[in-house]
């Protein structure tokens, strides 16, 4: 499958937090921010922005487990962590540059997006109420922004 | 139990103890959380007839009863104390994840007494309470006090509360800022906290929140988030709360030049539609929230460029017609220094207001005001008096005291434009146009206020004669103050009221399912009756006096000038008739007391008394 993630318009983004609400209830049944997979991020009064997984190409996340802990599904395009293997050691976290994996302290084991599989689309991007955040894949963002350029140019 | 911790954190700030009380499921039952929970425990702790100012007056946080959950807009805490501001009760609220990382701390409540010795500031980790010096962040804006205090504790998930230098230097109508730029607004809570030494409060709250029924509660939620985006919040996405400007101007009701007129021959040039199309940069929201009333405006070029801002209508009303000002960017600039220093928007521009017609009838000069012209519609004369309300410093000091000790102090008949009802600044409406709000603000328990006492819906439901005041308002007014005392207490933000259909029978379900007590709808709204009489009681103990429900001369004597009702004033036989009409609905004396059945009925019970003490005047506030 083609590789998709979440992204999130921080022109859009109204800082709400209700991804974060809505994901540690899905995946974990309580309500904790720190157990989402998907991060608000509070840059300054005007300005937020939501980050979850980006499933990069050379998956640091994968390349430092100690464990093999972590694996790339590619046919679904998920990152599968083995609740057996993982120890909460944390090198994923470290490596990983958008902070996008959190540890569950009570499974002591790592947590991260997977687009809520199964779903139609993740519950996060069906409730944003502004529609800042949305499933995209490389390809769509590139040509959106080609588009904009094209705009401004002409 | 759930959602509730049933636990209390006192904290006193003189002998630097903590201890932890417990909370009965009745009492949070009885009182929901919030406004509610935080008067009760109010009552219990301030030592009758205290100094708002005195190391005595407890300074009480208190989450939404649904707080830490999905249930949009219950990310909110009130804080109330005794208002230096009014001498009475003073509640306020505030939202966002300052009051999430409470409510997830593990404490329904925190209950702060005494007053330590040099700058402090409290950090909460969880159920960790650390005392921390403070002279580094005495005289820094919130902001900034924020930024300094996560970062010297090193995470992201620190949210603070705090005052700037207006509650340092005990502005009586300073604010408790928190997450940046949300406000704990009216009655002075910011200048007890000055008095206690107290910079900031910061919160690790990092426990997991568990409801009653996931299931319920998350289908609840989302459909109130999909209502919300729909025509019943609208007016607060689209345009923000600006959008009034035009609507109370066509209705004579916008507060003009210290209500000296009641429409504004410029209100197109502020409107929230003129504001949309020229200034309007973002949209931001509380925790939780799927509205985003917060409107963020940018000033481009020309005066103050680069100032961006949120504003509100309460914020744009006071500091631009109510000072005649129609320059955006100056309205603006105000704003962004009002919430600097850490005071109220409402008030500060109320009480420029007042002086900018002290000057203008020549009660005040050049010469008073270090030569700041204070003419009406010199916007450049905002920026120059609120760093020195802010400070104390000069006209500053007279200012910093609210309209009512200001026009004491200066005399000379400026208590006739003082507009305050027991001391609490007017919110954005003209009671002579709005004659239920007229009532509401009369006998508003925090002082003339629209949030508490919401009675302008009737007016401009336009059911009534809004010019009239006539019998059967009293009881519509109950009925507003005690929904907004269930709104308040829950807490659920006033916005998205219109995304209930039944709102006590859906608000008691939605109750019982977060929290897994039961709650019928009659129970809920006896809260909200039980809630407005504690606050009642603790007025009336607080030294409440029949005279006090009452409002400023000018409304009484000047009439509207133009537009629709043009000539109308507030007949004090008309305000009369309607207290007593109110009294009467609220099962009160016809002096206003609450009798001792009554507080049995509601189920006020005696712990937290002495009761007997419920005779008027026998305590004198002292301001």
């Amino acid at each position: 499958m083609e590789r998709r993630y979440i992204t999130c318009d921080p022109e859009l983004c109204s800082g709400c937090g209700l991804c974060e609400m809505v994901c540690s209830a899905e995946k974990e049944g309580v309500f904790c921010p720190e157990l989402s997979r998907i991060h608000l991020v509070h840059i300054d009064e005007s300005m937020a922005v939501s980050i979850a997984c980006r499933f990069c190409e050379n998956t640091p996340c994968i390349e430092a487990c100690p464990r093999e802990a972590l694996e790339l599904d590619e046919a679904n395009n998920v990152i599968r962590v083995d609740k057996m293997r993982c120890t909460g050691c944390g090198w994923c976290i470290e490596a990983c540059d958008f902070g996008a994996i959190v540890l569950n302290r009570s499974t002591k084991s790592v947590v991260l997006c997977d687009l809520c599989e199964g779903r139609s689309q993740p519950k996060c991007v069906e409730l944003c109420p502004r529609e800042a955040l949305k499933v995209s894949t490389l390809e769509i963002e590139a040509q959106n922004a080609r588009v904009e350029a094209a705009k401004s140019l002409l | 139990m759930y959602l509730y911790h049933g636990k209390i954190l006192i904290i006193d700030l003189t002998t630097q103890e903590v201890r932890v009380e417990e909370l009965s499921p009745s009492l949070l039952k009885g009182y929901l959380g919030g406004i509610g929970l935080a008067t009760r425990l109010l009552y219990q702790y301030l030592p009758a007839g205290s100094d708002a100012l005195s190391p005595h007056n407890p300074l009480v946080f208190a989450t939404s009863a649904l707080a830490g959950t999905i249930i949009p807009t219950s990310n909110k805490h009130a804080i109330a104390t005794k208002s230096p501001l009014t001498g009475l009760i003073g509640d306020s609220l505030s939202s966002s994840f300052w009051s999430q990382a409470l409510k997830r701390s593990g404490f329904d409540a925190i209950v702060i007494t005494g007053a330590a010795a040099s700058p402090t500031y409290l950090f909460i980790d969880n159920d960790i309470v650390h005392f921390k010096k403070a002279e580094h962040l005495w005289g820094k804006g919130s902001p900034e006090t924020e930024h300094y205090i996560r970062r010297h504790i090193g995470d992201d998930r620190v949210k603070v509360a705090s005052i700037g230098p207006g509650g340092e230097n005990l502005v009586r109508y300073a604010c408790i800022t928190n997450d940046s730029n949300r406000q704990a607004g009216r009655t002075g809570t910011g200048a007890v906290m000055g008095s206690k030494k107290l910079k900031a409060i910061a919160l690790r709250g990092t426990r997991p929140i568990k409801v009653y029924s996931m299931d319920e509660v998350e289908r609840i939620s989302i459909d109130i988030i999909h209502k919300a985006e729909g025509p019943d919040t609208e007016k607060y996405r689209v345009l923000g709360t600006p959008a009034n400007i035009l609507v109370l101007n066509g209705l004579s009701a916008l507060p003009t030049r210290n209500f000296q007129q009641s429409s504004f021959e410029k209100a197109e040039s502020i409107s929230g539609e003129y504001l949309a199309e020229h200034y309007l940069t973002k949209v931001m929201a509380c925790a939780t929230c799927p509205v985003a009333c917060g409107h963020i405006y940018k000033v481009a070029e020309g005066d103050y460029a680069g100032t961006q801002w949120e504003l509100d209508y309460e914020s744009l009303y006071a500091l631009g017609p109510l000072c005649g000002v129609d320059h955006i960017p100056g309205i603006l600039k105000a704003a962004e220094l009002c919430d600097y220093y850490g005071i109220d928007t409402i008030s500060t521009g109320s009480c420029i207001a007042w002086a900018m017609e002290c000057f203008e009838k020549g009660l005040l000069t050049k010469e008073d005001t270090e030569g700041i012209d204070l003419t009406f519609g010199n916007h450049s004369a905002l920026v120059e008096v609120i760093p020195k309300i802010g400070e104390r410093s000069g006209i500053g000091n007279l200012l910093a005291d609210g309209v009512r000790i200001a026009s004491s102090n200066l005399g000379r008949n400026s208590e006739h434009w003082a507009m305050h009802g027991k001391g609490l600044e007017f919110p954005g409406y003209d009671p002579r146009a709005m004659k239920t709000l007229a009532l509401g603000f009369a006998v508003g328990l925090r002082g003339a206020c629209h949030n508490r006492s919401p009675a302008y819906e009737v007016d401009m439901s336009g059911e009534v004669d809004r010019f009239k005041g006539e019998p059967g308002r009293g009881s519509m007014v109950k009925e507003k103050e005690d929904f907004a005392a269930v709104l308040d207490s829950l807490i659920i933000c006033k916005f998205i009221r219109k995304c209930f259909g039944d709102f006590y029978t859906e608000a008691a379900n939605l109750y019982k399912q977060a929290t897994g007590l039961d709650m019928t709808p009659a129970e809920l709204k006896g809260a909200g009756e039980r809630i407005n009489n504690i606050k009642k009681a603790f007025n009336i103990r607080e030294g409440w006096k029949p005279g006090d429900d009452w409002l400023a001369p000018r409304l009484f004597s000047d009439p509207i000038t133009e537009g629709e009702g043009k000539g109308t004033v507030l007949t004090e036989a008309e305000l009369r008739l309607m207290i007593d009409d109110y009294y009467q609905a609220r099962g009160w004396t016809a002096e206003g007391l609450i009798p001792d059945e009554k507080l049995r009925a509601l189920g006020i019970e005696d712990p937290i008394a002495p009761w007997k003490g419920l005779e008027y005047g026998t305590q004198v506030y002292n301001l």
